[in-house]
């Protein structure tokens, strides 16, 4: 696999941008989902005690992760599952690849699953010579184009149904041109069909793993989850450790949660409960860390761990809805992968938690009340305290910080700017090293400041 | 009678004087001694949201210390209002007057509502207005209910507003959507901030509103900047002004 370049969040945003009606499209189609949230989270008269709950559930599965993991694995393995540890992507993917061959397998479907994408187990698998098929069609579609999901719960999102189209004349033999949704979704569900009906081994992700019980619950809006692991005898589930919940009686707050701050929908239209192997099958369940472990450990950022991946970050986000998916160059975009990305490595990532108004929409329609903006806020503290911040940004607010302890100075460069600006020729003030003035006229600089009138007025009334 | 400090952000020091006098003829009018400590600057937020938090410790420092000796401190800002009193936290914990001053520091509108219980301000404006709310205020402040939240309903700044002779308030397709200025992220995230900008523009536009306001200039700053380049009818004030009895120029 060949790494791509991760470019600076602006750079990639500024281009989607550029593409201004697409760009439009784009934002309007996730605030319609976020609208649609919002009509149906006014339905419940207990929305905000479901978040209250689901956060509180959240923070007590985190401070005991441990015990609970090893809770759902005796449980897991008494129902006849089999349960394996990986600590990173690379040992996540040998698991999923001796199991694989274990069967002499090499065709394998695989329901929507973010972590098997952070994993990039497709690529791996291919390369030795098994047959994945996402089946998911959003992330089917994104498979046909050879591109990762742009969201995580709509990954096909960006793609206009035009382009869809192109692509299922070019895949499937659609007609050239066609674009009517039926008929598309009914030429992808017959190849899909033939790909379930070949599948020797079905791939899931995992919503929720159960520590009581040791079951697990999967949704999907396709049905597919269940039909990819009910012809196969062999099901491999992946899922991170954050996915856990303590007790059954846990679940109704979060599936309640999920369906209606992911689309909008009262339930998701099938919440697949997995108990154990079905009768002559298999099941394998695979924890993966990848991470997560160091984020536990960090008292700042460990509530990202909350997070159910429902999505309603990035639909509400008013900078992911205008940059794309792909501008964060991360599996999971948007706000809460602006916390995540940087936790793995700040370097690289150091431009997405800056990729923020700090507007705070995030935090407050998060499900499990995730303080996403602050953890947001937490990172630039932490990029500028790694000194990973630019040059030019970290002397510059130096020196505003020095300005600022000293009246005096201040004064005197506000004084001296407001009288020199008006007078510079405008092809001194607007170029191209003002990012302000692009598309933006500055202020008329008054003659006196507020405190030179204020001052004024004080000696004229003495 | 409350004795009130007065904290003027920098950059309405600097460039928008009259918001300032509003402030003062608004809380005058309603029974307070208003007075502005001279040495005040800034409350340190550009340096703290950029992650530097060394450079804003100082000014934070220097902000207690001015403000340590009024009763309340009042500030036509919510952004600044919330840097004082949900961020100085992290920042200056430990200064002996920590506690009092960022409770007693207030935004403008929600001092004049739950302080001082002002309940209609007589005047006029008759204008169609869009009353655009800044994140910090509604999402750090509580000035008004998010829309991301299943709650009643409320602004403190519309309910002021509401009261004026003659004044419409315009409904928004988007009722709190940000406006994309975000202080440096107006010039790190040019191309996105701008966009945010120009759709906020819009929306106001559709729904009929001859005067944007909002409670933050620094919002209204950035949308002027476009609304100027692109030569539009639509016009910003402060709250502060409109309140205060000021016409549209």
């Amino acid at each position: 696999m060949t790494a791509t370049k991760v470019r600076k969040h602006p750079v990639n945003a500024a281009v989607f941008v550029a593409d201004n009606d697409r760009a439009h499209w784009h934002d309007q189609a996730l605030w319609f989902v976020r609208s649609k949230r919002d009509k149906m989270a006014a339905t419940l008269p207990e929305w905000e005690e479901l978040r209250q709950r689901a956060s509180q559930i959240k923070l007590h599965t985190m401070s005991r992760l441990a015990d609970l993991l090893e809770e759902f694995e005796r449980n897991a393995t008494k129902l006849g599952a089999k349960v394996y540890w990986a600590r990173t992507p690379a040992e996540h993917n040998e698991i999923v690849l001796s199991i694989v061959k274990q069967h002499n397998a090499t065709k394998v479907v695989k329901s929507k699953s973010m972590l098997t994408e952070e994993c990039h187990l497709n690529p791996f698998l291919e390369r030795n010579g098994i047959t994945v098929t996402d089946t998911d069609l959003g992330e089917w579609i994104v498979q046909l184009l050879e591109e990762p999901p742009s969201h995580i719960v709509m990954p096909a999102i960006h793609i206009k149904r035009e382009e869809v189209g192109d692509l299922f004349h070019k895949h499937l033999g659609t007609d050239a041109g066609a674009t009517d949704p039926p008929y598309l979704v009914n030429a992808a569900r017959k190849r899909l069909r033939e790909e379930f009906v070949g599948a020797e081994i079905g791939l899931t992700g995992v919503n929720f793993a159960i520590a009581e019980t040791g079951g697990f619950v999967v949704c999907t809006n396709e049905g597919n989850a269940d039909l990819g692991v009910s012809l196969p005898k062999v099901h491999i589930a992946c899922m991170g450790i954050e996915k856990m919940i303590p007790r059954l009686k846990d679940l109704s707050i979060f599936l309640r949660l999920l369906g209606r701050s992911a689309t909008g929908q009262p339930i998701t239209t099938y919440s697949s409960h997995f108990h154990g192997p079905m009768p002559g099958g298999e099941m394998h369940i695979i924890l993966v860390d990848n991470g997560r472990s160091d984020i536990l450990g960090s008292e700042e950022f460990r509530r990202s761990l909350h997070c159910i991946r429902c999505g309603a970050c990035m639909n509400t986000c008013p900078v992911y809805r205008r940059s794309g998916g792909h501008s964060y160059q991360t599996t999971v975009p948007g706000p809460i992968g602006s916390i995540l990305a940087p936790s793995r490595d700040a370097k690289t990532y150091s431009t997405l938690p800056y990729a923020c108004s700090l507007c705070g929409s995030c935090s407050d329609v998060c499900p499990v009340k995730i303080d996403l903006h602050t953890q947001l806020l937490s990172w630039r503290k932490e990029i500028a305290h790694r000194k990973l911040l630019p040059w030019s940004k970290r002397m510059s607010m130096t020196l505003a910080g020095m300005m600022f302890q000293r009246t005096w100075l201040f004064t005197m460069i506000g004084r001296w700017g407001r009288w020199l600006l008006p007078k510079l020729p405008r092809f001194m003030v607007y170029n191209r090293f003002n990012d302000w003035g692009k598309q933006r006229e500055l202020p008329p600089m008054p003659k006196k400041s507020f405190r030179e009138l204020y001052a004024q007025r004080k000696k004229e009334r003495s | 009678m409350p004795h009130v400090g007065l904290f003027i952000p920098c950059y309405i020091d600097q460039l928008y004087p009259d918001v300032g006098f509003a402030t003062i003829e608004l809380l005058e009018k309603h029974g307070c001694t208003v007075e502005f400590p001279a040495e005040q600057t800034c409350c340190g937020q550009p340096m703290a949201n950029t992650g530097c938090t060394d450079a804003a410790i100082p000014v934070a420092r220097k902000y207690l210390d001015i403000f340590r000796k009024y009763e309340y401190i009042v500030c036509p800002s919510g952004s600044c209002t919330a840097m004082i009193r949900q961020h100085y936290h992290d920042l200056v914990h430990d200064h002996p007057d920590f506690e009092r001053v960022t409770t007693h520091t207030y935004e403008l509108c929600e001092f004049l509502v739950d302080v001082l219980k002002v309940e209609t301000i007589k005047g006029s404006f008759p204008y169609r207005v869009g009353l655009h709310q800044s994140c910090h205020g509604l999402r750090e402040l509580r000035l008004g209910s998010a829309s991301e939240l299943m709650q009643p309903r409320f602004s403190k700044a519309g309910q002021l507003l509401k009261g004026l002779d003659g004044i419409q308030l315009v409904e928004l397709k988007r009722a709190d959507e940000c406006c994309g200025f975000g202080g440096t992220f107006a010039i790190a995230e040019e191309a996105v901030s701008c966009m945010m900008g120009l759709d906020r523009i819009h929306d106001h536009e559709q729904a009929g509103a001859e005067i944007m306001t909002a409670g933050d200039m620094s919002c209204l700053m950035h949308m002027y900047g476009m609304i100027t380049r692109q030569k539009k009818p639509l016009k910003v004030m402060h709250v502060a002004e409109i309140l205060a009895g000021r016409q549209p120029q």
